[in-house]
């Protein structure tokens, strides 16, 4: 079960992390492909300091890799990581539609009485 | 008939269910209301739950047990924050150690559910919210264990219907 390399805390890291608009785009844009700290760093109305900022709490959270090169820090979205954070909320899905469905035998069960 | 959606945000962290029942919303709420209904439902069967406390109040506590097919159990509780029946009922629900001690940390989850009429029968809308995730491994688990027992609700609900007649 790949889910269970996430310890709980590490688990905590990740959804902090993605608690911020800021910080999902900043996957999102290095999911699709590696970018400079400085490249997103002109994405947005903030500081470059502010940036890499939110750069640390992704790294921290594993959602990204960070790489330095030459005098480049070079940035990439971490897909394993985003992967299990979404095959948490699946298997929260299941257990929910599950439930729906034993609700649904229930009342079928129950409600036969004319 | 159970018409079920499921959206699920990464982003915001909430799955939301919608399911409707052919069946009044006291019916529904009573699924809720009633521990031993609830008991019938809310653990998968292969994984059944025993409620031991069960006050139906607001700020009332819950306690459960889901006991594993080999006898192992996985204590939980519930704190109920909202209740209107029977319409609305709003509860936290996490783990709790061997002892029945409440661990706060993996977060609870914070769920909401909504009952509302339509026709004849009811619209069920469930708001899960996640600060954090309750233990990976034993929700994993269950996740795993509903995929079979769902469909086997699934089939049971079908077998019902078919021995009740030609239904409605």
């Amino acid at each position: 079960m790949v889910v269970d390399q996430l310890s709980p805390a590490e688990v905590d890291r990740v959804f902090q992390a993605l608690a911020d608009a800021t910080r999902r785009d900043i996957l999102t844009r290095t999911l699709r492909g590696e970018q400079s700290v400085s490249a997103l760093a002109a994405e947005y109305a903030m500081s470059f300091a502010a940036v890499q900022k939110h750069v640390a709490v992704l790294e921290r959270a594993a959602l990204v890799t960070k790489e330095r090169r030459g005098r480049e820090q070079l940035v990439r979205g971490h897909l394993p990581t985003v992967r299990r954070a979404a095959e948490v909320l699946a298997a929260y899905e299941r257990i929910w539609r599950g439930r729906a469905a034993r609700i649904a035998g229930l009342l079928n069960e129950t409600g036969e009485a004319p | 008939m159970t018409v079920i959606s499921t959206t699920t945000d990464t982003d915001a962290l909430t799955l939301t269910l919608v399911a409707e029942f052919a069946a009044p919303v006291e019916q529904v709420w009573q699924v809720w209301a009633d521990p031993r209904l609830l008991e019938a439902w809310y653990c998968p069967p292969e994984f059944p739950a025993t409620f031991t406390t069960y006050e139906f109040e607001v700020g009332g506590t819950a306690e459960y047990h889901a006991t594993g097919p080999d006898g192992t159990r996985y204590p939980a509780w519930w704190t109920i924050t909202a209740i209107e029946a029977p319409h609305r009922l709003e509860y936290t629900d996490g783990f709790a150690d061997a002892d029945g001690h409440r661990l706060d940390d993996p977060a609870p989850t914070r769920n909401t559910v909504t009952l509302e009429t339509i026709g004849t029968g009811t619209r069920m809308t469930l708001l899960c919210r996640f600060d954090s995730l309750p233990h990976l491994k034993q929700i994993e688990a269950m996740g795993q264990e509903e995929g079979l027992s769902q469909a086997a609700a699934q089939i049971d609900g079908l077998l019902a219907r078919a021995s009740a007649g030609s239904g409605h």
